[in-house]
């Protein structure tokens, strides 16, 4: 008998309220809530997040490599997208 | 029997099993279908094993004769445990492992809602933490009967052959002995008549959602919670009593 794999499925987990949710990992699962029980059980056991979001991964449409140069090369010349003159106060976190 | 009698009792029959079904999860570490669900197995095994010593605590502390969670989860003999055979049963293959963590939480589940409520804040205490962990056992394991209920031609049949074959253990959840009247009556514990009624609902609402039929109430065994145990029960307080029996006091 052969054994066919699950699917693969990236984990997104938010750490806190406030923050936007980040990429944890992956877990295979059969299906959509078991990938969110495994994504539970295997990335917050240590009280890492209030939030998961599960995504089968051939789902996700990413960027080409190939393109890396077309894609990203022309907004580095353009410093004046950033808006390096504001002055950020010690408070503000997670800016 | 004192109040105070009555809850340490109580709290000794809960340690029970959840010691108990926390060994049986335990013996399935490093065995599991995946990766991902071993690790859930692992988590649950330690939930168990984590409530079954606050309930230990809190009898030990009533019962104040000196003897800590390890005495009475190691030092006891086998009809001195007031568990549900229920939770003592092998873990078969995964179908059985399934069905008997839903037959059980899905009790377990109503019984800790009621005992938040009650009038003993130390059982309420516990109560309030592990209800939190066992709903979301309980979201799993009836996952995975869904899954398997409503699966391949295969796995339905060895499922169903699981639920005829543990149904006559859920019987005992709802039996009131002395010590469930005491504890209903002078702590305002759980009403096990109404409860059995919600369990009722609730497990046919899974059954039907995974396909399966309810098998009919018939011959209910009886036992656990007087000490009278089924063949397993004595392998398994074997396998994790060996260490303290062999060598009293061992510490690593």
């Amino acid at each position: 008998m052969t054994k066919q794999e699950w699917p693969l499925y990236e984990v997104f987990i938010r750490s806190r309220a406030g923050l936007s949710h980040r990429h944890a990992g992956s877990v295979h699962a059969a299906d959509d809530a078991m990938a969110l029980d495994h994504a539970r059980d295997t990335y917050t056991r240590r009280s890492e997040g209030v939030s998961i979001w599960v995504v089968r991964s051939d789902r996700i449409v990413a960027s080409d490599p190939a393109e890396t140069a077309a894609f990203f090369e022309p907004a580095e010349d353009k410093v004046y997208r950033h808006p390096t003159f504001y002055d950020i106060p010690d408070e503000v976190e997670n800016l | 029997m004192s109040p105070e009698q009555a809850v340490c009792a109580y709290a000794m029959r809960l340690g029970d099993n959840a010691l108990v079904l926390g060994q049986r999860l335990t013996e399935l570490v490093a065995a599991g279908p995946e990766l991902e669900e071993e690790l859930a197995n692992a988590n649950f095994a330690l939930d168990y094993i984590g409530q079954a010593r606050m309930y230990y605590a809190l009898a030990a502390r009533l019962e104040g004769k000196g003897r800590d969670e390890d005495a009475l989860a190691f030092l006891r003999p086998e009809h001195e445990f007031r568990n549900l055979l229920l939770v003592e049963q092998p873990n078969g293959h995964f179908g059985d492992t399934v069905v008997r963590q839903v037959l059980f939480e899905s009790f377990y589940r109503l019984q800790l809602d009621a005992l938040v409520q009650c009038k003993d804040a130390g059982l309420a205490e516990i109560a309030a933490r592990a209800a939190k962990e066992v709903r979301y056992h309980l979201r799993h394991g009836t996952q995975w009967l869904v899954r398997l209920g409503d699966g391949t031609a295969q796995s339905h049949a060895r499922v169903q052959a699981s639920l005829l074959e543990l149904w006559p253990y859920t019987g005992e959840m709802f039996a009131e002995d002395d010590l469930d009247v005491i504890i209903r009556e002078s702590v305002g514990g759980p009403d096990l008549a109404a409860l059995q009624r919600e369990w009722q609902a609730d497990v046919a609402a899974i059954v039907e959602q995974a396909t399966l039929t309810l098998p009919d109430s018939g011959w209910m065994a009886s036992g656990g919670k007087q000490g009278r145990h089924t063949e397993h029960m004595g392998y398994l307080l074997a396998e994790m009593q060996y260490l303290q029996r062999s060598y009293p006091g061992a510490t690593w």
